[in-house]
């Protein structure tokens, strides 16, 4: 009797309670005659509705990894499964429909587009999927409410704050209704007060069962996040839960007011 | 995502960057319009010619004595005495694609009225003349039937001699005199203008009848032409064979010999007129369409530009869902925009380029629907081609890399 092991088994069974299953993940980049080994076989599972922070330093392995769950990459070998599909066979197109439906990216750097609105920026992702132009309005519209920004919806990047933009960005990744939330050094461009804001609209999405995995290199941040998961040279060195795991919404309350 | 949605983002984005978009359309505005003006003016000349060719009488056949070689010397044109009146009545009797002819003999001359004398061509012919040359009169008649059988003093006038001699007194029943001998003016003729095939004041003469010039003026009695006009423009190169084979027979010409006669298709001559038009029209359309290329080329270079400047916006794109289609049809989209409103200006320029060249140089300017529709098409497929490169430049771009992209 042939034996497997257990991710492998799970593989093949595709549990619908995994929101995020990686099977022995390589990622090789091919540089002239050297290669550049960014992923060592990586295998983890993340289930539906986990709050997963991502530590490492740099060329730890972690953006590629990020790059290949937020299927803006592939793995060079390995699998990677996301709410049940096995993602790394998908060609170009059919990835970015899951990035479309699936995935919702929220960026260090906002990544807004500039003199576009707030409500504008918010509906992108529905231009490209099968949505009407009003359920696309109605949509951005609900997911600027659930980020507290209902009143700013005609106002440009340019006229808002770090934190008011960061926001924007998780409204627009919010508007597809994705399966996961990749968020990517969220608070590396805001200050420690704005910060803690943004973890507490992530910590309120999770709370509502939003699957949610942030990259940071910041280790209070990674204290709001359930489960916590260092990467070192290309390979999972520690994967535990956070003990004494801190609520943004607590932490707000005990930091001073904005102060003008 | 819809067409309208597309195309909807492509004018905002454009909006974004107005100046530059100005000014980058302005080269397939340029371009659009001078194709169109330039057509226009070629389009008008030509059907100037063409009107100037049928105002000269349908279906006319001119023919004309010939040239001769006499011992060695290469005589000008008219200078056989061959043609006869007899050929006339031949032609009309013999020649079916004929329908009426009429015979002619000049000379130049001064013709004196008062104190006022003007030099000018006399021309003696019969009153079918002025039918077959579709020439109407401005004031009195020809000159009939029973005047040519009786070689009368009379004459027509052109307008031309009618300025020059009357000025602003009535014309009509005075005396002028042609080499010392009165004739009285019977009718004036309408003008005709200049004549485009030769470029001469077809205004510029008198009519007598033929056999008073023959008899009382020049002393010949051969023709120098024949005007014959056939009975449709279907029969006139038919017309022609006919009247030639008749001539060289009549004259005795053996096979291999020189005609001492020639005959002058107009048919031939509007033929002529309108292939040189249509050379002439097409010349300055592709003069016109190198400037719409130029601008093409210019649509490109700041598509090329736009995609590294969105190179960001394209990663975020990307990475929201846009598929590598969606990239490229919204830039290409954009190209399309920037050349069809382009275009439309163009056309807006171009017509009025035109009114202001009728206006100005008074030459006749004609637009065609054929050519502004032509414009469109060609302006869309230049910013089809030019926006291509660009939009699948940014297509292929990695969406990693492009959301790095400072």
């Amino acid at each position: 009797m042939v034996t497997m092991s257990q991710p492998e088994i799970n593989a093949i069974q595709q549990p619908v309670e995994a929101a995020i299953r990686v099977v022995d993940l390589h990622k090789y980049y091919d540089l002239g005659e050297t290669r550049v080994h960014a992923l060592r076989g990586i295998a983890m599972d993340i289930a539906s509705g986990e709050f997963v922070a991502i530590m490492g330093a740099s060329g730890s392995g972690k953006s590629t990894f990020m790059n290949i769950l937020g299927c803006l990459d592939k793995p060079s070998s390995g699998r990677y499964f996301l709410d049940g599909i096995d993602v790394s066979g998908l060609d170009k197109d059919k990835l970015a429909a899951i990035r479309n439906q699936k995935i919702g990216f929220v960026f260090q750097g906002f990544n807004l587009l500039s003199r576009t609105t707030a409500l504008e920026n918010v509906e992108l992702p529905t231009l490209y999927a099968q949505v009407s132009k009003e359920e696309g309005e109605k949509r951005a519209r609900e997911a600027l409410e659930l980020v507290g920004l209902a009143g700013r919806s005609t106002h440009f990047p340019s006229q808002l704050s770090g934190g008011q933009q960061q926001r924007v960005a998780i409204a627009r990744a919010l508007v597809n209704k994705p399966s996961i939330l990749l968020a990517d050094e969220p608070t590396g461009n805001l200050d420690s007060r704005t910060s803690v804001e943004i973890m507490e609209i992530l910590e309120r999405l999770n709370d509502s069962g939003l699957t949610i995995v942030l990259v940071t290199h910041e280790h209070d941040i990674s204290q709001f996040a359930r489960r916590s998961i260092q990467f070192r040279d290309g390979k999972v060195r520690r994967d535990e839960l956070v003990v004494n795991r801190q609520r943004a919404s607590q932490v707000l309350k005990t930091l001073p007011a904005e102060e003008d | 995502m819809d067409l309208i949605a597309v195309a909807r983002i492509a004018v905002r984005a454009l909006a974004r960057n107005k100046m530059r978009s100005s000014l980058t359309m302005l080269g397939i505005i340029i371009g659009v319009g001078a194709v169109i003006a330039m057509v226009g003016v070629g389009q008008g000349a030509q059907q100037q010619v063409q009107q100037q060719i049928a105002a000269m009488g349908s279906n006319i056949l001119f023919v004309g004595s010939g040239t001769v070689t006499r011992g060695g010397t290469h005589m000008g044109w008219g200078a056989t005495k061959t043609l006869v009146y007899a050929d006339m009545l031949a032609i009309l009797r013999e020649c079916p694609a004929v329908k009426a002819a009429a015979p002619g003999s000049n000379t130049s001359t001064q013709v004196v009225f008062g104190n006022d004398n003007w030099a000018t061509r006399i021309n003696g012919t019969e009153p079918q003349y002025f039918e077959i040359r579709n020439w109407p009169f401005q004031e009195g008649t020809a000159f009939t039937q029973e005047d040519v059988d009786r070689a009368a003093n009379v004459a027509v006038i052109g307008e031309s001699v009618r300025k020059n001699l009357f000025g602003a007194a009535e014309p009509l029943g005075q005396t002028i005199r042609i080499k010392s001998l009165p004739f009285k003016v019977v009718g004036v003729l309408a003008q005709k203008g200049t004549s485009a095939a030769m470029g001469d004041d077809q205004d510029d003469v008198v009519l007598v009848p033929i056999t008073t010039l023959q008899k009382k003026i020049t002393g010949q009695d051969w023709l120098r032409w024949i005007m014959v006009s056939a009975s449709s423009r279907q029969v006139s190169y038919a017309a022609q064979e006919q009247i030639t084979s008749l001539l060289r027979d009549r004259h005795r010409i053996r096979a291999g010999q020189d005609d001492d006669f020639m005959v002058r298709n107009l048919a031939d001559m509007a033929d002529l007129a309108d292939q040189a038009g249509s050379i002439m029209t097409m010349l300055l359309a592709s003069i016109a369409s190198v400037s719409l290329i130029v601008g093409g080329i210019g649509i490109m270079n700041i598509m090329l530009v736009s995609v590294t400047e969105r190179t960001r916006e394209i990663g975020i794109r990307m990475a929201i869902g846009a598929t590598e289609r969606n990239v490229q049809s919204q830039f290409l989209t954009e190209a399309v925009v920037l050349s069809l409103i382009g275009g439309a200006i163009g056309i807006v320029f171009g017509v009025g380029a035109s009114y202001i060249i009728t206006k100005t140089l008074g030459w006749v300017v004609l637009i065609s629907p054929l050519a502004i529709a032509t414009a469109v098409v060609f302006s869309m497929a230049v910013g089809i081609f030019f926006g291509f490169y660009p939009a699948r430049k940014a297509a292929h771009l990695n969406p990693i890399e492009a959301l790095r992209y400072e």
